[in-house]
């Protein structure tokens, strides 16, 4: 920790503690000119940039000028009163995942995932749970510990209610790329609400995961967990075992 | 390059697609025939939006006429009095009764009835060729590696705003990607749309939208901006006659995509974009298949060969649907992990042979997306070497890559950033693919040597399976797809011997049958 500041308190670090320097970059709807360089400046300023140095303003389309802009950020943030809820599991390897399976649930763990809504994009849904995985991890496909069924795309709220249930899940993973007007939102709260209407909504663990999803987000919308992007197969394998096969 | 193997893979290609084309002539499908009737000139929608040509259509399939092909119901509704083809697509969609078919007028009759109006939807589709064409000569197009990119606000409007700002920053294609979730529409909205998640929906009138908008982009730039939207999902054909009326200049257009990545049935996608492709090779359009897609389900260094032996499978149905090699704009990506050793190396390799093996195609190359980590200033460093590739190589038609992948949708100044980047390396290294030769013995060309001969050996298998099979047991983006199983199946439609459609008889009769490829 550096003397001259107050414990827990952080400002944007760029070549030397304290000097808050950032970078923004931009586009306003003006033409490159002496009056959009000051306008530019300002709206720096306006963000808390002092000293703002507009180093790039050039026309990127008719009408329109694209700004980058470095400046000293007179903000700060305290640490010290952050509470961020994150996903806690034990580190597991892979071995101890499928020892912990067999020996305290003694049967395979049922996990079925899909894209919901209108989302196409199973790109994250197949990193998890298909046998190639993420990132050099195995997908849960990969482990003999879980049993998968990857429902796909544009999969019915309805339908992931119905399959889960008949295929007796023990784990629902809902993953939503487009996030366009916050659709994953709805999509994600309906699922909850549907399973509570069901009637079942405690006898499955839910996880909610996406590039734009994170923990907090997810145990809003009812969900027990969040993944964000860079989560691994194994990170969910963890949780799950967390979850289903904690210490008896 | 071993030209005895490229040779073989071209005879099972055709091979392949023969045993798929079978099928096919026997077939008609609901997507079909409402082509058809939008293509007589029926049009509009009832109050709840549900299309004309569909309540026609579908009409007609409930009462298992549909085998007789929805042409000979539209030409006996003629000869019955009706006033017009709108008139007589009303009397198909809401007289009382369904039309038997029984008794005169007969097939022959019925033709003649129609010959007028199968002319002038033949004529409509040349007009915007012709056209095109005199716009092509007027404004030229910038040079190649075409530049390539995408916009997807959701609302058609803004989408005409950001099309044009990036003919301004120097695109030269312009694309509007499609709300999600329209491939799995089985029918066409209508009119201009502003609300879309994922992209903007492929409408008539949208087309029209940003047509206009990438006309007067023409006019200002004097280059030639072109337009680009899907025929895919379950209105493949109707999208394909839309996009020819309307002047677009490219298409996606795969002959498995939707089976494998939209899970569509496999008979339906196999006759739709036989379809669709008939009306893509009268209008001159250029289609864009999508086997890029393949590496981002699949690992791009293991399965680099299914992209081409799809490749070669694509230009076989294609080549039966009459197209040019000119109009085969065969895809694929830059999608190697960036942090293996010489990826660099297997990408050249892998554009370099498909650059040779599909010499007059023009090629559609795709940048990295699934190892975009939402680290920008990373993705700026791997687009730009993956744009060094596209010029190197001789790629035609380049997707730019965008640093915001992973994030967002682009933003204007990412695709201008982005237009700005690939400006600098396509310069800087205009000719360097002149000054190269590879060694024989060399890493890029063992591994295209790799690479070709396992996708000889993949097609070997395909042929000797049959195409059904093989995409049950997930021999492409090792997706897995049953016969009868996945969307629109219920669309297909056993032809009668006694079938009419005359506008599909004249694509077929103009352009002829390829006897070999």
């Amino acid at each position: 920790m550096h003397p001259t500041l107050p414990p827990k308190v952080r400002r944007a670090y760029g070549d030397r503690d304290g000097d808050g320097m950032v970078q923004l970059s931009f586009t306003l709807e003006l033409s490159p000119s002496p009056r959009a360089r000051e306008a530019a400046k300002r709206f720096a300023e306006a963000h808390g940039l002092a000293e703002p140095l507009v180093a790039t303003m050039e026309e990127c389309a008719a009408g329109f000028s694209f700004f980058v802009v470095y400046g000293r950020s007179s903000h700060q943030v305290d640490v010290s009163a952050i509470d961020v809820p994150e996903v806690r599991a034990d580190p597991l390897t892979r071995e101890e995942i499928e020892h912990r399976i067999v020996t305290r649930l003694g049967r395979k763990l049922v996990v079925v995932g899909a894209c919901t809504g209108s989302d196409a994009h199973t790109v994250g849904i197949d990193a998890i749970l298909n046998y190639k995985g993420y990132a050099g991890d195995k997908g849960l496909e990969s482990y003999k510990g879980f049993e998968v069924h990857n429902l796909g795309a544009q999969v019915e709220n309805e339908d992931l209610a119905a399959r889960a249930r008949a295929l007796r899940a023990d784990a629902i993973l809902v993953s939503q790329v487009i996030t366009q007007r916050n659709c994953h939102k709805e999509n994600g709260r309906a699922l909850v609400q549907r399973l509570e209407g069901e009637g079942w909504r405690r006898e499955v663990v839910l996880l909610f995961g996406g590039p734009r999803v994170d923990h907090a987000m997810a145990l809003e919308l009812g969900f027990d967990a969040g993944f964000g992007a860079g989560t691994t197969p194994s990170d969910v394998a963890r949780f799950l075992v967390d979850r289903m096969c904690g210490a008896r | 390059m071993n030209l005895v193997k490229v040779a073989q893979c071209r005879a099972l290609a055709a091979e392949i697609a023969s045993d798929v084309q079978r099928y096919v002539d026997g077939h008609t499908t609901v997507g079909v025939e409402r082509t058809i009737l939008r293509a007589y000139g029926a049009d509009g929608v009832d109050d709840q939006g549900v299309p004309l040509v569909n309540t026609a259509v579908e009409r007609y399939r409930e009462a298992g006429l549909l085998g007789r092909g929805i042409a000979f119901f539209l030409g006996r509704a003629l000869v019955a009095g009706a006033r017009n083809v709108q008139d007589a697509a009303e009397r198909l969609a809401f007289a009382s009764q369904t039309d038997g078919g029984d008794g005169d007028p007969g097939p022959d009759e019925v033709r003649e009835a129609l010959r007028p109006h199968t002319d002038a939807a033949l004529a409509r589709i040349d007009r915007a060729r012709d056209e095109r064409q005199a716009l092509a000569r007027r404004f030229p197009p910038g040079p190649s590696p075409l530049k390539y990119v995408i916009v997807a606000t959701g609302n058609i409007y803004d989408d005409a705003v950001q099309a044009k700002a990036a003919a301004h920053a120097g695109a030269d294609i312009v694309a509007v990607i499609r709300a999600t979730a329209q491939s799995l529409l089985d029918y066409v909205p209508q009119g201009a749309t502003t609300e879309g998640y994922g992209g903007t929906f492929a409408t008539q009138e949208n087309f029209r939208i940003v047509r206009r908008a990438l006309d007067e982009a023409s006019e200002t730039h004097g280059r030639y901006v072109m337009q680009t939207n899907y025929s895919s999902g379950l209105c493949m054909a109707e999208i394909a006659w839309m996009a020819s009326v309307e002047r677009l200049d490219m298409l996606l257009n795969d002959a498995m995509y939707g089976i494998l990545f939209r899970d569509i049935n496999m008979y339906r996608t196999f006759v739709d974009q036989y379809v669709s492709r008939r009306i893509v090779a009268r209008s001159g359009i250029v289609i864009n298949t999508g086997e890029d897609n393949y590496l981002t389900t699949a690992d791009a260094v293991e399965k680099a060969h299914t992209v081409l032996a799809s490749q070669f499978i694509n230009e076989a149905f294609a080549l039966r649907a009459g197209l040019e090699e000119e109009q085969m704009g065969l895809g694929h990506a830059y999608e190697i992990d960036p942090w293996l050793e010489d990826s660099f190396l297997l990408e050249i390799a892998q554009a370099q042979l498909v650059r040779q093996i599909f010499d007059r195609h023009p090629i559609k190359w795709m940048p990295p997306t699934k190892h975009k980590t939402g680290d920008i200033f990373f993705a700026h460093v791997h687009d730009a070497l993956f744009d060094v590739v596209g010029v190197t190589t001789g790629q035609s038609i380049e997707l730019l890559g965008m640093f915001s992948e992973a994030i967002h949708n682009p933003l204007l100044m990412d695709r201008y950033l982005a237009l700005k980047a690939t400006r600098y390396v396509f310069g800087a290294c205009r000719h360097l693919g002149d000054e190269i030769e590879f060694r024989t013995d060399g890493i890029v060309s063992r591994r295209a040597i790799h690479v070709l001969d396992e996708a000889l050996g993949l097609l070997e298998e395909v042929r000797r399976d049959s195409i059904w099979e093989s995409i049950g047991r997930g021999a492409f983006a090792d997706v897995k797809r049953q016969r009868t199983g996945g969307k629109g199946y219920a669309g297909v439609v056993e032809r009668g011997r006694d079938y009419l459609n005359p506008i599909l008889d004249e694509l077929e009769r103009a352009a002829g049958t390829p006897t070999e490829c």
